[in-house]
């Protein structure tokens, strides 16, 4: 074993990462022990996908290396450990650890340097101030937040790509944002003045104040110490408790520095294109090289220098020859795209470009002289097309992809004869789809001919849509792509007695005004139902006319729990949750609730819905419980239902210091008018009385928000298992307006998603995403909107509470009975055990027998 | 409608349950048979089957509160609890053949249900 050599990495970010998994993956540990040394208290994690730290549930969501260690005995990572010397002629390093403050001395044969970047602070007077940041690590963003409990409002310096993502982090804590960017415009790197003022007009319209132009002279703070504005020079100030920083970032070379490695002239170790410093033992990679003295703000150009050494170290020829800058990005929901030569620095090139002010929609290419190649090009507003355009672009190694007859055809909307969408069919195998990943079309058609389906399962076989996610709708284009042209269908059918979707199905139904499942199915399905088509028949008539669900034939079609108004529990016993509309309740309701859990001996809980669900109901016993409930004034909660169920609240500006509009009255009037309404799947709201946003409202199907002007409304949050922020519908929007659009979104939604779908996944399914709710419900493009809002009203009108019908209908009672032979024995099977002074299910191995009444002789 | 009897079956066996019509079309009802909850299922032929009502996954007594629906024509009952599908015939787990329910031979004589003696498995 003494000819096992020692190589260090330091800095274990995603570079560093990238190149540990390369020489796991490429068979270095066979000859090296691989040391890795990483300053930050973690293990390496999506920094591409910092902001989504706000939106994750905790820290490890980003992690690269679940489980923080690498299964690999000849791999050790050292977390809190900061390399402070390097001696070259030793040829060691000395490390020292962060929690505990011992240093130790390790020896390397080979080393290898990728540590990064750190952000850029301009010498502004000020920047000392408590509330001054930078963005850059998971700390930095606790640090924020923490800021942000007490700020109403924030400013961003710089106007660049982290800034804009930055301050997207800022409106999300619920501030008040400025952006600053002393150059003329937003992105100056990226965009041209067209397209940066058609992404500050988007940018304004969500609210966040953009100041280009100008030049910072101080942060300035309060009698505390801690900010609290920024004066512009020779100008206005503004008023903010929280500064960060993002002018640009500074390659970490101070290790090479000090050493007297060779250093490029701005900045970054100076390395070969196999990533070689002037030290034949040591590499860099990353953010802190700088290949042929140019350093590299992007993860995917590092990736390649990171598979460059790993192949260097075996021999291999790898070399780094440059990284393609393009860049596509959605920025508080603006795509904005820029690749190749965007800025027509090609001698000779020229411009095509395409604008809609209205649409707030800039799109501009670059092509040779001759029209045949692109160089690059600029969209703002909607970059649909990114995907097809940037394998096209031609470079000085690649001669890119030929345009088509009327390049201009591949910008202009599908309306004025654009050609979108079906692109990608048109790409070569070899043209890169995942540039973050270096993945080809030929990779991912491969992927799916292996059998992958969906972009799920190629994400995984490929990385293909694993770091930034541009390129994931091309991705699913392809899979979509290639499915049709092997003639194989991606079934839509809900089941074996239909071919039919559910909008398909949700459309015959209102067409032809089925009101029957057995209409239903004679016209359009075959066979005789089953647990899947009865209640989405079942859910889309509730859906349309509201019938009683328990009505006519249709309560054989009801799921469990709408087939007992309660939901049903592990021992055959029933739930019981009567609506609280908005969590405001009386004591005297508190009262009534109480007595009836004494009475009948239920187990009673606080839901997670702001409401009091009381267990352990006897399916006979529900008719008398909700006797008592409707008779003191509750309704059914509809916590069985694929329906809505709670509208939660916060105490809000009728109690709340903070609070700017009273969300109770709001949350209860929603609840009111939404309540009962069936849907694909369950629904729930949220209001919150401001920013702070104490109702969680952006975890639920729609969230409102209180503003000083209004309410904001989001919609798509979820929590469960796949948990989604509600993204930003519209903003300020006065109380009638905003129950118009709420209107309209739900009945599009109970029109449009599948069985079963929440309103985050029925959102990305749409072709357009968020985008195309907003033209549908905001714009009304497709003139659809007072039709919603009518069947809306049609709901709101026909209400009735179910609970009170069934008790008024004896032949609806009728079912509510333990056996038909016995009605008024309790099933022997349901028993229970005490817990904490209340019931509790007791466990059965098999069926329990009434020995008793079991006749003489009867066969076993 | 009249289920043919086993050989060990005596015709003093079968037990009066309630009228055809208390089990709702295509749908199901409990029964208490000789001390057990059974589970009572008219299909659309207005066959009527006899399951116990217990589903062996979820180990409790609700079996008749399913859906009732076919698969490739074959009516059954998908356990209201987790969704198992359970054949009205004979009781067998559609997707785990290992698996089945008790069944009784049942008829229906005069618009009256009449539960049997429990079937042995074959
Ligand atoms: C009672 C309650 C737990 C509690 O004691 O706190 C509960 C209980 C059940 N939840 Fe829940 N959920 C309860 C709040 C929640 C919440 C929190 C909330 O609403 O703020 C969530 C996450 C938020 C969300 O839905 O986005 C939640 C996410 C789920 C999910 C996952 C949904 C998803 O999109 O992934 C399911 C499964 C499903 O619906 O398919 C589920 C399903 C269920 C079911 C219905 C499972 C079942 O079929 O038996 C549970 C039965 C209710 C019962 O027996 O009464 N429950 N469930 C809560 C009732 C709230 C109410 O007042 O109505
Ligand atoms: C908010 C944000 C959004 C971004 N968005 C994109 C995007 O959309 N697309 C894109 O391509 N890029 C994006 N980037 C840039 C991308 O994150 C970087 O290019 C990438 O992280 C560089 O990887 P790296 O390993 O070189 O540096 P890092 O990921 O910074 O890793 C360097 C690590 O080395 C550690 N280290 C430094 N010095 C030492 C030392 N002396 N001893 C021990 N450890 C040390 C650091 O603590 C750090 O953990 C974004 C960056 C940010 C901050
Ligand atoms: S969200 Fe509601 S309760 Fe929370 S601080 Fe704002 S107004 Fe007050
Ligand atoms: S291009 Fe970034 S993940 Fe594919």
């Amino acid at each position: 074993m003494s000819n096992r050599q020692r190589l260090v990495v330091v800095g274990h970010g995603m570079v560093g990462h990238r190149f540990v998994q390369a020489a796991v993956e490429r068979g270095l540990t066979d000859t090296f022990d691989v040391v890795i040394l990483g300053e930050e208290p973690r293990a390496a994690y999506d920094r591409v996908a910092l902001t989504s730290y706000f939106s994750a549930t905790c820290a490890e969501e980003l992690s690269l290396l679940p489980g923080g260690s690498y299964d690999h005995d000849a791999v050790e990572l050292r977390i809190s450990t900061e390399v402070v010397s390097l001696d070259r002629a030793a040829r060691t390093v000395t490390a020292r650890d962060k929690v505990t403050g011992t240093e130790t001395v390790l020896g390397y044969d080979q080393l290898v340097l990728a540590t990064g970047a750190a952000p850029f602070v301009p010498p502004v007077p000020g920047r000392e101030h408590d509330g001054v940041f930078v963005y850059r690590t998971i700390e930095d963003l606790d640090a924020i937040r923490e800021a942000s409990h007490t700020a109403t409002s924030g400013i961003v310096i710089g106007g660049g790509l982290l800034g804009l993502e930055a301050a997207n982090a800022l409106v999300q804590l619920g501030l008040q944002t400025h952006v600053v960017e002393m150059a003329p415009r937003l992105m100056p790197v990226q965009l041209d003045q067209a397209g940066g003022s058609t992404l500050v007009r988007h940018i304004e319209k969500l609210g966040v104040n953009v100041h280009a132009g100008v030049m910072t002279q101080e942060i300035t703070a309060g009698e505390t110490g801690s900010v609290d504005g920024l004066q512009l020079k020779d100008s206005y100030k503004i008023d903010a408790q929280v500064v960060v920083f993002s002018a640009g970032v500074r390659p970490r070379d101070v290790l090479g520095r000090e050493s007297g490695l060779e250093i490029a002239e701005r900045g970054g170790i100076l390395v070969d294109d196999q990533c070689h410093t002037s030290d034949e033992r040591i590499w860099a990679i990353g953010e802190c090289a700088a290949p042929a003295g140019r350093m590299y703000g992007l993860v995917a150009p590092g990736y390649d220098m990171a598979e460059v050494v790993a192949d260097a170290l075996l021999d291999g020829p790898g070399r780094f020859t440059g990284a393609d800058m393009s860049t596509k990005l959605k920025l508080l929901g603006v795509d904005v795209a820029s690749f190749g030569d965007a800025f027509a620095t090609t001698e000779g090139s020229l411009e095509l470009v395409y604008s809609d002010a209205v649409a707030g929609v800039y799109k501009k290419l670059v092509v040779t002289e001759d029209g045949t190649r692109l160089l690059g090009g600029i969209l703002v507003g909607d970059a649909a097309a990114y995907g097809i355009l940037r394998p096209m672009v031609a470079t000085s190694t690649n001669p890119g992809i030929a345009l088509p007859e009327n390049p201009e055809e591949l910008i202009l909307p599908a309306s004025r004869g654009g050609s979108t969408g079906g692109g990608v069919a048109a790409l070569p195998d070899e043209a890169q789809i995942c540039s973050c990943n270096n993945v080809s079309k030929g990779d991912i058609v491969h992927a799916v001919e292996d059998g992958c389906e969906d972009v799920a399962s190629v994400k995984s076989c490929t990385n293909a849509g694993t770091t930034c996610g541009s390129c994931v709708t091309s991705v699913k284009a392809i899979i979509e792509d290639h499915f049709a042209k092997t003639g194989r269908e991606v079934s839509k059918a809900l089941c074996e007695h239909f071919a039919i979707s559910r909008a398909e199905l949700f459309e015959v139904v209102k067409i032809h005004g089925y009101t029957t499942f057995e209409a239903v199915l004679e016209a359009h399905g075959t066979g005789r139902g089953c647990d899947i088509c009865k209640p989405t028949v079942a859910s889309v008539l509730a859906s349309q006319f509201n019938e009683h669900v328990l009505g006519g034939t249709h309560a054989g079609l009801q799921d469990t729990n709408d087939a007992y108004l309660a939901n049903i529990q592990k021992n055959g016993s029933y739930s019981v949750v009567p609506r609280i509309p908005g969590g405001e309740v009386t004591p005297e309701g508190l009262i009534v609730i109480g007595e009836v859990a004494r009475d009948f001996g239920l187990y009673t809980k606080i839901t997670g819905g702001q409401r009091i669900d009381m267990f352990g109901a006897r399916m006979e016993d529900l008719p008398a419980i909700w006797g008592r409930l409707v008779d003191a004034g509750f309704e059914s909660g509809h916590a069985y239902g694929k329906s809505l169920r709670t509208v939660k609240s916060c105490v809000g500006s009728e109690w709340c210091r903070y609070g700017v509009q009273e969300s109770v009255s709001m949350a209860i009037r929603l609840e009111l008018r939404y309540r009962g309404l069936r849907s694909p799947h369950k629904l729930k709201g949220g209001v919150s009385g401001c920013a702070r946003e104490c109702a969680e409202a952006r975890g639920k199907d729609f969230g409102v928000i209180a503003t000083d002007k209004g309410w904001n409304l989001y919609v798509g949050g979820n929590g469960g298992m796949n948990p989604a922020h509600a993204q930003l519908l519209a903003g300020d929007l006065d109380d009638e307006t905003l129950i118009s659009y709420l209107d309209r979104f739900l009945m599009y939604y109970v029109r449009m998603a599948d069985r079963l779908q929440r309103t985050a996944p029925w959102i990305d399914s749409l072709e357009g995403g968020l985008d195309r709710v907003k033209a549908v419900v905001v714009d009304d493009v497709l003139g659809l909107g007072s039709e919603l809002e009518e069947s809306m009203e049609r709901h709101v009108a026909t209400y009735e509470d179910e609970w009170a019908a069934t008790l008024a209908d004896p032949q609806k009672l009728e079912r509510f009975v333990s056996f038909v032979n016995a009605p008024g024995t309790p099933d022997p099977n349901i028993t229970f055990t005490t817990e904490r002074d209340q019931i509790r299910p007791e466990n059965h191995a098999g069926p329990v027998v009434l020995g008793t009444t079991i006749p003489v002789g009867a066969s076993r | 409608m009249t289920a043919t009897l086993p050989d060990h079956t005596t015709t003093d066996e079968w037990e009066p349950v309630c009228r055809l019509e208390q089990v709702p079309a295509e749908a199901g009802v409990a029964a208490l048979v000789r001390g057990e909850a059974v589970a009572l299922f008219r299909d659309h032929r207005d066959e009527v089957y006899a399951l116990s009502n217990v589903c062996p996954f979820a180990r409790a007594s609700v079996l008749s509160r399913g859906i009732v629906g076919t698969r490739s024509g074959v009516p059954f009952v998908a356990s209201p609890m987790k969704k198992q599908p359970f054949r009205l015939a004979d009781g067998v787990c559609l997707d785990d053949e290992a698996v089945r329910v008790d069944t009784w031979d049942v008829k229906v004589d005069g618009g009256v249900v009449l539960v049997g003696a429990k079937r042995t498995p074959a």
